[in-house]
């Protein structure tokens, strides 16, 4: 193991370590001040972020090239970490409030959030696989994490079951890649195709990689698991589940495809056009006949990810290539923001026992609440991809991505499924403020923390885009 | 500061500074809310005739130009761009002159939720100032979505029964014309590499004449910035949200609707789709004029069989709107000032017809026409004031309605364009039937016996802050119908220098 090769993992290193201690660390502070693991958890990565910052602009393999840190890499570890903190901040009132209160949620968590940097800068099949299982297990483990609620076991079990399905089409599309080329880094496999290996058994692999990536980020249609397991999830790990694996998901799929399928676009551009239709119209259409926010919200996730996919489907043109990944990239962080303001303001409004989820539940809460309405609006708002907010900036991008590939046809359905959007979240925005009713809500400090902090983001930087532009567009992905 | 001190940022900015500071001020105190809220649309209105007096109407470019760059990435070129030019100098007065008239008209009409009445309410002004100075297609598409926003609330919150439908149906309907509209947008500036209007205009003539945009292209685009116009003005057959959203509106709400929300429909069609796509603009005209002449005949047709006097109106905001299209389709320099001009008209005369029935909704909660009547007699204020709006609505001359449509008629008869002069010939009897519909309104409501309601209510004549309301647009309605000259000077060396390509291609028609 030389320096460089050191020097690609020290974050991931640093934050893998650091959970591991805090593991043991935690057997000894007292049941009734795990906040001080909770502070930990987030100072871990905090330090975590602050070595990833320093990674920015710096391009480099290690181990034999299994391993790379590029633009790409840092801007989406950047927003992983920054979701792992927002994971804690929403979780730490919550988990006390239901009195789901122990230690091994953080580190849990960080050890998800590790899973999910390799993922991020994983340049070969085998470390995908890796960092696929790092990532999922200890998700597994949070949805169930409310037993012996059923809902919550049940969620785990299922997503436990499907996603080990799930990751069985990825070995075996590994494997048969590995037959087709002989080699499973990235690189390889990228000379390989276009040296003219069997192109059918590498088309198969890659299909069955897409099959796998596809549950990650919820794709129709292999976003059955879903609705039912955000729902049954208790809500701060939906919150954290909900951005974290989908941004890993997309951050997988980015990469493979773009740097070592590239000659394959003209069989997957099309697979991957009718599963981004597919996945806009089901996810938007089915999230209207939804009465409980944590489902239509799960929905709404199926929808996002269809928007997302949609950016990537000119991967195979050289020119918009760049554009659509960060247009990608650009439209997760937007949607991040959203998703975690959202799920906090459902959080706030969250009773035991699963009360208090329905979308009438939160009739009236624009009169006593008038604050956290405004909040949820911007949410909504951002959702549907309205001004003045982020979510309309992130459109804006990605259909410019879509309609320079000249795929006009498919940001035709991308508005149209906007538009369909437009009428479940506009029904949270009527129930708040059109409607009689008298919530409760929570008001934790750091629940008031997390909804303040990303609706002003959401707003602001749909004024101030520029620097996230130029962020984006930095966050090349390393190509051979 | 030297951002903020341009004279159009803050003519379009301003408004949002009341908005910071009625955030601020405590929920019960309404009455200072309302005074900074009128304040501040006031001093609104006071910038904008500071900005008509730096105003230069013989030149007819785009002028006092704030241009800064925003997002500048790669393929990006957007600009904060706001300009004024003769097109839209009228309607951006219009829009600082109706928002203090419709906030003071709200002083009794609201009760409930002042503050965040008053937050919408400035908001919405800002998104439509936007809407008419910016001079960037992305810009203009964020403030074009945005007036949405407020409206939505200002429906849906102190609205009428059906408030929530209403809200609901109007966000989507006209969100269903902009998303179109967005794709249009999003390739236009894919091909010309900017967003930014007046460097698109240049640039796209060299991409008509390569091929790189072939016309079947340009007609589509056409299309796809129309529908989120067409929608807006409306017209025939996509009017079916308005009715729903003025009859559920509250009276300022409607008075803005009216007055200048439809008006960024027809000026879309104006400061885009006519300078963007001039062919496929020439092509499109007989249709254009089709849809228009069937919409001043059905509108008017249902707004005689309303039984609810601000559908009445509503309806015939169809009918009117249809001359605006009209006017502006005949593409020669009469219709498009006539159209120009009918904005400003319908503007202030149905703007004043939703006031005076707001003013009398206030005290009988009704308004079903045949509950009324003789209503002149117990208000003799009222009754006047409002056969002055009802005559400037359909058109009598002498006063502001007529200049228009006369102006329109005339372009449309003569156009060569719109290639026949039957669609003028039968628009004519829309304004017959405008004086039918206005008339049986008036006819049933202020004279005769005294109806149901009349009879029953202890019914006040309109009182001195009424009458303020609705001064002003009288004022005007005299002095555009007596002397319009001054008005026209505005708009047209702005509207000759927008006719100059589309002459030159309706002179290679056949």
């Amino acid at each position: 193991m030389t320096q460089t090769d050191f020097y690609t993992i020290l974050p991931l290193t640093f934050l893998t370590v650091w959970s591991c201690l805090l593991l043991l660390a935690d057997l000894f502070i007292p049941k009734n001040s795990k906040g001080l693991t909770a502070f930990l958890s987030a100072l871990g990565l905090a330090v975590t972020l602050g070595l990833t910052v320093t990674q920015s602009g710096s391009e480099n393999v290690g181990f034999n090239n299994m391993v790379v840190v590029d633009g790409f890499s840092v801007f989406v570890n950047i927003i992983l970490l920054a979701s792992g903190l927002l994971g804690i901040a929403l979780a730490y009132g919550y988990l006390k409030r239901m009195g789901l209160e122990r230690g091994e949620y953080y580190t849990l968590m960080l050890f998800s959030v590790s899973g999910m940097m390799l993922m991020a800068q994983a340049a070969d099949l085998i470390i995908i696989f890796l960092a696929l299982e790092w990532l999922s297990i200890p998700l597994y483990v949070l949805a169930a994490f409310a037993r012996p609620n059923l809902q919550s076991e049940e969620a785990g079990v299922k997503y436990f079951l499907l996603g080990a399905f799930s990751t069985g089409f990825v070995v075996y599309g590994t494997a048969l890649i590995y037959g087709a080329t002989a080699t499973t880094s990235l690189g390889g496999i990228f000379y390989a195709a276009a040296n003219g290996a069997p192109s059918l058994l590498l088309t198969i692999g890659a299909a069955l990689l897409l099959v796998g990536f596809g549950f990650k980020v919820a794709a129709v249609p292999f976003h059955m698991w879903t609705p039912d397991v955000y729902q049954g999830s208790p809500t701060a790990v939906t919150a954290f589940m909900s951005s974290g694996a989908k941004i890993t998901g997309f951050a997988a799929l980015l990469r493979v495809f773009a740097t070592a399928f590239p000659s394959l676009s003209v069989d997957i551009t099309d697979v991957i056009w009718v599963l981004a239709a597919l996945t806009m119209i089901v996810g938007n259409l089915t999230a209207i006949s939804q009465t409980n926010i944590k489902r239509m919200l799960a929905y709404s996730s199926i929808a996002h990810a269809g928007y997302i996919l949609m950016a990537f489907v000119p991967y195979g043109n050289k020119e918009v290539m760049p554009v659509s990944v960060a247009a990608a990239l650009f439209y997760l962080v937007s949607y991040a923001v959203t998703n975690f303001g959202a799920w906090a303001v459902v959080i706030s409004l969250e009773k035991a026992e699963g009360k208090g989820l329905e979308i009438g539940d939160f009739a009236g809460l624009a009169k006593k609440y008038p604050a956290l309405a405004v909040g949820m609006t911007v949410f909504m708002l951002s959702f549907i991809g309205f001004p003045p907010t982020l979510g309309l900036v992130g459109k804006f991008y990605l259909f410019r991505a879509v309609v320079a590939g000249g795929f006009t046809g498919l940001a035709i359905i991308g508005v149209v499924t906007s538009l369909v959007s437009a009428y479940y979240y506009l029904r949270v925005v009527v129930n708040m403020y059109m409607r009689e009713g008298d919530p409760v809500v929570d008001r934790d400090p750091w629940l008031v923390f997390t909804v303040s902090v990303t609706a002003v983001a959401a707003v602001v930087l749909s004024f101030i885009p520029q620097w996230l532009f130029v962020m984006a567009g930095a966050a090349v992905l390393r190509l051979f | 500061m030297e951002f903020l001190l341009q004279p159009l940022t803050l003519l379009t900015f301003l408004p949002l500074l009341g908005v910071l500071v009625i955030l601020f001020m405590n929920s019960e105190a309404k009455n200072a809310i309302r005074w900074v809220a009128t304040a501040t649309s006031l001093l609104t209105f006071a910038v904008s005739l500071w900005v008509l007096g730096q105003f230069d109407a013989s030149d007819p470019n785009l002028q006092l130009e704030a241009k800064y760059p925003w997002i500048q990435v790669a393929g990006w070129n957007i600009y904060y761009y706001l300009a004024v030019d003769g097109l839209s100098i009228l309607l951006v007065l219009l829009t600082a002159f109706l928002t203090p008239i419709s906030i003071l008209s709200t002083w009794k009409a609201v009760e409930d939720r002042v503050k965040d009445f008053m937050v919408f309410f400035l908001m919405l002004e800002v998104g439509m100032m936007g809407v008419f100075l910016a001079q960037d297609l992305f810009m203009f598409y964020i403030f074009w979505e945005f007036t949405l926003v407020p409206m939505y609330f200002l429906i849906g919150l102190w609205g009428g029964p059906r408030r929530v439908y209403a809200a609901v149906k109007f966000f989507l309907y006209t969100m269903a014309g902009s998303i179109l509209m967005l794709i249009a947008i999003l390739f236009l500036g894919i091909k010309t590499d900017t967003f930014n209007v007046p460097t698109m205009l240049a640039r796209l003539p060299d991409l008509y004449a390569s091929g790189t945009i072939d016309p079947k292209m340009q007609m589509l685009l056409f299309i796809a910035f129309a529908a989120a116009f067409a929608i807006k003005v409306p017209m025939w057959p996509l009017h079916s949200w308005l009715p729903d959203a003025h009859v559920e509106a509250p009276t300022a709400g409607s008075v803005i609707l009216a007055g200048v929300l439809l008006k960024m429909g027809t000026y879309g069609f104006l400061r885009f789709n006519i300078q963007l796509f001039p062919n496929a603009t020439v092509e499109a005209a007989p249709w254009i004029a089709l849809l228009a002449t069937i919409g001043i005949i059905y509108g008017a047709a249902v707004s005689y069989a309303q039984a609810d006097v601000k559908k009445l109106v509503a309806y015939s905001s169809v009918s009117h709107l249809g001359f605006v299209m009209l006017g502006m389709f005949a593409l020669n320099a009469q219709g498009v000032s006539g159209a120009i001009l009918q904005m400003i008209n319908h503007g202030l005369s149905t703007g004043a017809l939703f006031l005076l029935i707001g003013m009398v909704y206030e005290q009988t909660h009704t308004r079903e026409i045949k509950v009324y009547g003789g209503l002149w007699k117990i208000m003799p204020v009222y009754g006047t004031v409002m056969l002055i709006s009802a005559l400037s609505s359909m058109g009598l001359p002498g006063l502001n309605g007529f200049v228009g449509e006369f102006t329109i008629l005339l372009g449309a008869f003569g156009s060569k364009a719109i290639g026949s002069p039957w669609y003028a010939g039968v628009s004519a009897a829309g304004v017959i039937m405008a004086a039918v519909y206005i008339l049986y309104m008036f006819q049933k409501m202020f004279l005769g016996p005294a109806g149901e309601v009349t009879h029953h209510h202890e019914l006040k004549d309109l009182n001195w802050r009424e009458i303020l309301t609705v001064a002003p647009l009288l004022i005007f309605m005299f002095w555009i119908g007596l002397y319009p000259a001054p008005f026209f000077n505005l708009m047209a060396p702005a509207v000759n220098q927008l006719l100059e390509p589309i002459a030159k291609i309706i002179a290679a028609l056949p």
